[in-house]
Order: C-alpha cells, then sequence, then structure tokens
C-alpha cells in the first residue's frame, strides 16, 4: 500500500509538473523541411517566423509570448499526420498552421477535426482540405478559381483554343487543377486535346511530351510542381515544341527559372502574389522579410505569413485560446489586410481572394495581370 | 513519325538502364551478391559531377577538357566509394549466410539515400549543361539531339571497353575464375580480393558514368534520384539474365524502350507497374533470363 501511495504521489507530482502555468503560448506548424518539396515548407516557416516575432515583439498574444513548435514531415503525407499527432498530443498546441501540399494537409487535417484544435492552412489549395471539417480553414484561393483563372487567361487573353493537359497523377493539387481548367476551357468553347499524366520525381518525360506534341496544340498545362516543372519544360522544347506553357502557383520557385532556363521564356502560371507589386502592405513586408532572411520571399513565405497573421487576429477578437472560442473568430474573418490581398473567410472556411497571373520574361518572374474573383 | 521519335526516346532511356544493370550483374557474377546500393552509387556520381562542375565553373560551352575533367574525377570518386563499400560492409560479410549481405547492401543503399539528403540537402539541384543541346538530325516531326546520341554512343563505348577488359585482360580472366569459384581462384594463386575490389571499381565507374549522362539530359539531381532507376535496372539485370553482362545490355534497352512506349501510348501510371510486371513474369516463367545459363545452383 505503502509502495503504491509512494507511486501515485510521484505520478501525480509529474502531472502537476507538466500542468504548470507557463507564460507562452504553443502555436504548432507542420512543414516540408526536407524532402521533394523543401523550398515550399521552408518558405512557409520564414513567413511564420516572421509574424510571430513581429507579434512578440508587440507583446504577444492576449499577454502571453508565441512559442512555434515546427515539426518537419519531409514531405510525405503520411509523415505529416504523424507530425499533427505529435503537436496536438504530447505539445499540446493551441492551433496548427501547414501544410503547403495538399496532399499533406489532406493527411494532418482530420487529426486536428478529431482533436478541435482550429488548422488554417496556407497554400493547400484543393477543395477538399476544408471540407475534412468545421476547424480547418486556409488563407489562400481554392483550385477551382485557380484553374477557372488560367482557363480564362488562356481562352479571353492569350485566344487559345487548342491546348494539352500534363498532369502530375500523384498530386492531389495537380489532379484537381486540371480537372478545373479543362472544365471551364471546355465551357468557354476550347478543346482540350492530350490528357497525359506524370508521377512526382520523375526526369523523363519525352514519351508524353512526344504523344503529346503530335497531337498539336498551342500551348499546354502543367499544373505540377517547380521540382519537374523545369525539366518538362527544356524536353518539351528539344523535341521542338514552341507554344507557351502554363501552370498554377506550384511553379512559385526560383528554381523553375534556374533549372527550366530558357524553355519557360514567356510562359505564364497564376500566383498569390506578385513580389513587384506597388501596394505598400508587399512592400513593407518585402522589406522586413529582406532584413531577415537576406532574400525575396515567395508566394509560400507571404501565405505563410499570412496565415499567421489571420490566426493571430482571431485569437484576439476570441480573447481566449480556447479551441472551438478560436474557430468562431476565425470563421468570421472579414476583409483582413494580409500581404497576399484581402482575405476574407467564406462558409465554407476558404478566403475569396484576387489570384495574380505572372508571366517569366529575361529569366524574371513579372506581375502580368490581377483577377478578381 | 511519332513510333520512331518514341524509339529514339526509348532507346537513350534504356542505354542508362543497361549501364547501371552491368553494374549489378558484375557484382552478382563474381559475389553472387544483388548490390543494391548500385542505385545510389549512380546518384552519387550526378553529384559528385554536380560539385566538380561547380568548383571547377564549368558552364555551359566548356573546353572539352574541363568536361572530360568533371567526368573523370566524379566517376574516379564513385569508384573509390564502390571498393570502400565492398572492403567495409560486404568484406566482413563474405562468410556470413548471403541474406546478411543481402540486408546490409539495403542498408548501405538506405545509408546513401539518407546521409545523402542530410549532407547534399534534399532539394534538387541543377546539374550545369555542360554540353550544350544540339539538334542534329530532323526528319519531319522526329527530332534527334547530340545528348540522346552521345549517351547511346558513350554507353556503347563503355559496354565494349568492359567486354574488352572481362574477356581479354589479365583481370578480366581473374575476374571470370573467382566468379567461377572463390576457394579454386584463390588455390591457384589469384589475389580474391583484389579482384572483387576491382569488379566493385569497375561497376561503379559505369554507375558513375550512366549518373553524368542522365544529368546531362535530365539537368536535375537529388539524393533520392537512384532509387527508381536503380530498381529498374535491378530489374533489366534479370531480365537480361543476371551475371550475364550481354544480357544485362539487352535487358536495360528492352526496359528503356518498353517503359517509353507504355508512357507514350498507354498511360504513364502504368509505366513502373509494367516494369515489375515483366520482373515477375520473368521469375515465373524464365528465372535465368534472356540470355543466362540454366544450371545447378550452387552454394
Amino acid at each position: 500500500m505503502r509502495k503504491f501511495l509512494l507511486v501515485l504521489a510521484v505520478g501525480m507530482g509529474l502531472v502537476m509538473g507538466c500542468g504548470k502555468k507557463s507564460d507562452d503560448v504553443k502555436i504548432g506548424v507542420y512543414a516540408s523541411l526536407t524532402g521533394n518539396t523543401a523550398t515550399f515548407g521552408e518558405s512557409m516557416r520564414k513567413g511564420i517566423e516572421l509574424a510571430f516575432e513581429e507579434i512578440n515583439a508587440q507583446g504577444g498574444l492576449l499577454g502571453k509570448k508565441v512559442r512555434l513548435i515546427v515539426e518537419d514531415d519531409q514531405s510525405k503525407p503520411e509523415e505529416a499526420k504523424t507530425a499533427v499527432v505529435k503537436l496536438i498530443k504530447r505539445d499540446r498546441v493551441v492551433a496548427v498552421l501547414g501544410e503547403v501540399a495538399s496532399s499533406r494537409s489532406l493527411a494532418g487535417a482530420p487529426e486536428c477535426q478529431r482533436s478541435s484544435v482550429p488548422m488554417v492552412t496556407p497554400a493547400s489549395t484543393n477543395p477538399k482540405v476544408t471540407e475534412i471539417g468545421d476547424y480547418i480553414f486556409r488563407v489562400c484561393f481554392i483550385d477551382p478559381f485557380q484553374g477557372e483563372v488560367m482557363a480564362k487567361f488562356a481562352y479571353q487573353t492569350l485566344g487559345l483554343r487548342r491546348v494539352a493537359v500534363f498532369t502530375d497523377v500523384k498530386n492531389d493539387y495537380s489532379v484537381g487543377l486540371a480537372n478545373y481548367f479543362e472544365k471551364t476551357f471546355l465551357e468557354l468553347g476550347g478543346k482540350i486535346i492530350g490528357e497525359e499524366s506524370y508521377s512526382e520525381g520523375d526526369i523523363e518525360f519525352r514519351a508524353q511530351l512526344t504523344t503529346i506534341k503530335s497531337q498539336k496544340p498551342e500551348a499546354i498545362f502543367i499544373p505540377g510542381y517547380y521540382t519537374e516543372v523545369g525539366l518538362i519544360a527544356r524536353q518539351a522544347r528539344e523535341l521542338g515544341f514552341q507554344g507557351p506553357l502554363l501552370g498554377g502557383d506550384g511553379w512559385d520557385s526560383p528554381k523553375t527559372v534556374e533549372i527550366g532556363g530558357s524553355a519557360v521564356e514567356g510562359c505564364f502560371f497564376s500566383n498569390h502574389y506578385a513580389s513587384d507589386d506597388p501596394a505598400s502592405v508587399v512592400q513593407d513586408f518585402i522589406r522586413s522579410f529582406k532584413e531577415k532572411y537576406g532574400e525575396v520571399p515567395d508566394a509560400m513565405a507571404v501565405l505563410g505569413y499570412d496565415a499567421a497573421r489571420v490566426l493571430a487576429d482571431a485569437i484576439h477578437r476570441a480573447s481566449s485560446f480556447q479551441g472551438a472560442k478560436i474557430r468562431e473568430a476565425l470563421a468570421q474573418t472579414k476583409g483582413y489586410e494580409g500581404v497576399s490581398g484581402r482575405v476574407t473567410i467564406d462558409q465554407n472556411r476558404n478566403a475569396r481572394k484576387a489570384a495574380v497571373v505572372l508571366k517569366i520574361e529575361n529569366g524574371r518572374v513579372k506581375f502580368f495581370k490581377r483577377v478578381e474573383p | 513519325m511519332q513510333f520512331l521519335q518514341q524509339l529514339i526516346n526509348g532507346i537513350s532511356w534504356g542505354s542508362i538502364y543497361a549501364l547501371i544493370a552491368l553494374g549489378y550483374t558484375m557484382v552478382y557474377g563474381v559475389l553472387r551478391l544483388i548490390n543494391f546500393a548500385h542505385g545510389d552509387i549512380y546518384m552519387l556520381g550526378a553529384m559528385f559531377g554536380y560539385y566538380v562542375a561547380v568548383f571547377l565553373g564549368v558552364a555551359e560551352h566548356a573546353s572539352g577538357v574541363r568536361v572530360l575533367s568533371v567526368v573523370l574525377i566524379s566517376m574516379l570518386g564513385c569508384g573509390l566509394i564502390g571498393v570502400g563499400i565492398e572492403r567495409f560492409c560486404y568484406r566482413p560479410l563474405r562468410k556470413a549466410p548471403r541474406l546478411a549481405a543481402l540486408m546490409t547492401a539495403v542498408g548501405v543503399s538506405l545509408l546513401l539515400e539518407n546521409g545523402g539528403q542530410l549532407i547534399f540537402g534534399a532539394d534538387p539541384k541543377f546539374f550545369p549543361p555542360l554540353i550544350h543541346t544540339r539538334e542534329i538530325f530532323r526528319f519531319h516531326e522526329i527530332v534527334l539531339n547530340n545528348i540522346q546520341l552521345m549517351i547511346f554512343a558513350v554507353s556503347l563505348l563503355l559496354m565494349f571497353l568492359l567486354h574488352w577488359i572481362v574477356m581479354k585482360t589479365r583481370m578480366g580472366k581473374a575476374m571470370r575464375a573467382v566468379s567461377f569459384s572463390h576457394d579454386a581462384a584463390g588455390l591457384v594463386g589469384i589475389p580474391v580480393n583484389r579482384v572483387i575490389s576491382f569488379t566493385f571499381f569497375l561497376g561503379s565507374l559505369l554507375a558513375a558514368a550512366a549518373g553524368i549522362l542522365v544529368s546531362l539530359s535530365n539537368p536535375k539531381v537529388e539524393p533520392l534520384m537512384g532509387i527508381m532507376p536503380g530498381l529498374k535496372a535491378f530489374v533489366a539485370a534479370v531480365l537480361g539474365g543476371i551475371g550475364n553482362m550481354m544480357g544485362a545490355m539487352i535487358g536495360g534497352l528492352i526496359m528503356g524502350i518498353s517503359e517509353v512506349l507504355v508512357s507514350g501510348y498507354i498511360s504513364s501510371t502504368y509505366r513502373d507497374a509494367f516494369a515489375f510486371f515483366i520482373l515477375i513474369f520473368i521469375l515465373l516463367y524464365k528465372p535465368s533470363g534472356l540470355l543466362g545459363k540454366t544450371g545447378p545452383e550452387k552454394l
């Protein structure tokens, strides 16, 4: 009996030790810091860190300093799930930020929903992500919108009528974007000729591109990630395809131009923000980002920053760290002035905001057109 | 028309598989070991090529001497690593059951992949275009560029060089003897360890060459790039008859061409499935491979 009591006492001591009140509040981040899309995860982390550094400098959230707990998911969905479980169960974070890729957000989000921890994804554009439950939000536009923007842009602005689609079948984001692009483009009266596919990690695309080229499309829509786009562009040009290549925000990385070189000249892709946008909120952010990291932020950094800011804004309005209250406040976000545009959360917990179309010119990415929802 | 273009794509892609498959087959012939780390040596070849090229400042339109030095330095580097792997990982296990050595090979492969991510970083790197891509042949819709032709030519050259080494030189004779029986070869005074080291050296040289050739036409290198080509080349080696060099070459070309045809005419989704279907089919109906000899298994 004495032994039992001793064990009990030690156990209670441990529990109480853990339950000790601290002066900081924990927010979890899961990101692809290594693996295939490491630059996405790194950029997002930098944006989020910058946001909370500024918030902490201004006194933190509801009088508490924010402590970020960052978990790496190695660019793998199964690791993303583990990372989120760790954040919620071990670190007991009040809210979760992440992931960039839809396939990994889809793996992590159910865990947040189950534990009633609000999750804000900066950049997962696949509609299914927020359909998982009422605790899942995003601060970016969704694939239907992005697909629509590029289809309209191809049809109306570029005057294209025959377009081929080249999809990464292993990627929810890519498949979703391709579907919505095709749907809108067909509705407008265009023709989709040739649908081919590849898998993330491939380096040889000549077989599919040869088939696409034989159908003689005017352009190819490639809703893939920067890791493959550069090589696809090179091989398409080698095989003698001259038309423009179109893409989505997955292209947004210096690697696209570095690997693609002259092959991606004159190509277009849709994105969340343009670094040469003259708006002061954009330029201010770029300045402080450059001061901290010595580089120009890409869209993932911007969205990471906005996601963190929107979450902080919601916690302020909720004046509570309770999951349910933060959720309420997030759902009521209206017209928040983010760097990537004005964020309003709609009834499906998606952000309604504008997209920009960028053009690659002389090895630089330039703002081409803004498209409102 | 399109078919001819696909054939060109397939042959140039298959030459790469053939080069990697040769390494598998040589090591198997001499040691009866499937060296699963071989695909990662191919990755190391491409990585070394990248670092040497950056270090020497070799960029587009570089002089022939500098391009050649990039290729030779990285091949040599990989050759030495291959020898090191054999010396420290496989040699202590030579008398152990074959399964132990096989598991070690898988372990070495994982070590190189994850160690590579740690050291080189996981994000893809752009391999500098040492040789400018030029069209050398164009007929209607069919395009053949210098790099595709070079991949085929260099692969063929290396394969014949290897064939010559194994069939005509003293060392090659020793390799064949060791492949026949370690003990008997040792008894007649053949330095078995040195011969095995040499085999690993040659195999790794070829893998490194394949890595650089691939990087010239698909200029993206990353630490996990060796996994799939390694597996496919293994299938190619089995297809051709593992242990048989001519078989490895033919197997590689068949794999490359069939993959391209599957992704060009059916769907790229079935490409990998098809490759492994070939493996299963061969193992079921002709386990010795196309050119392999059927003989009693000796242990």
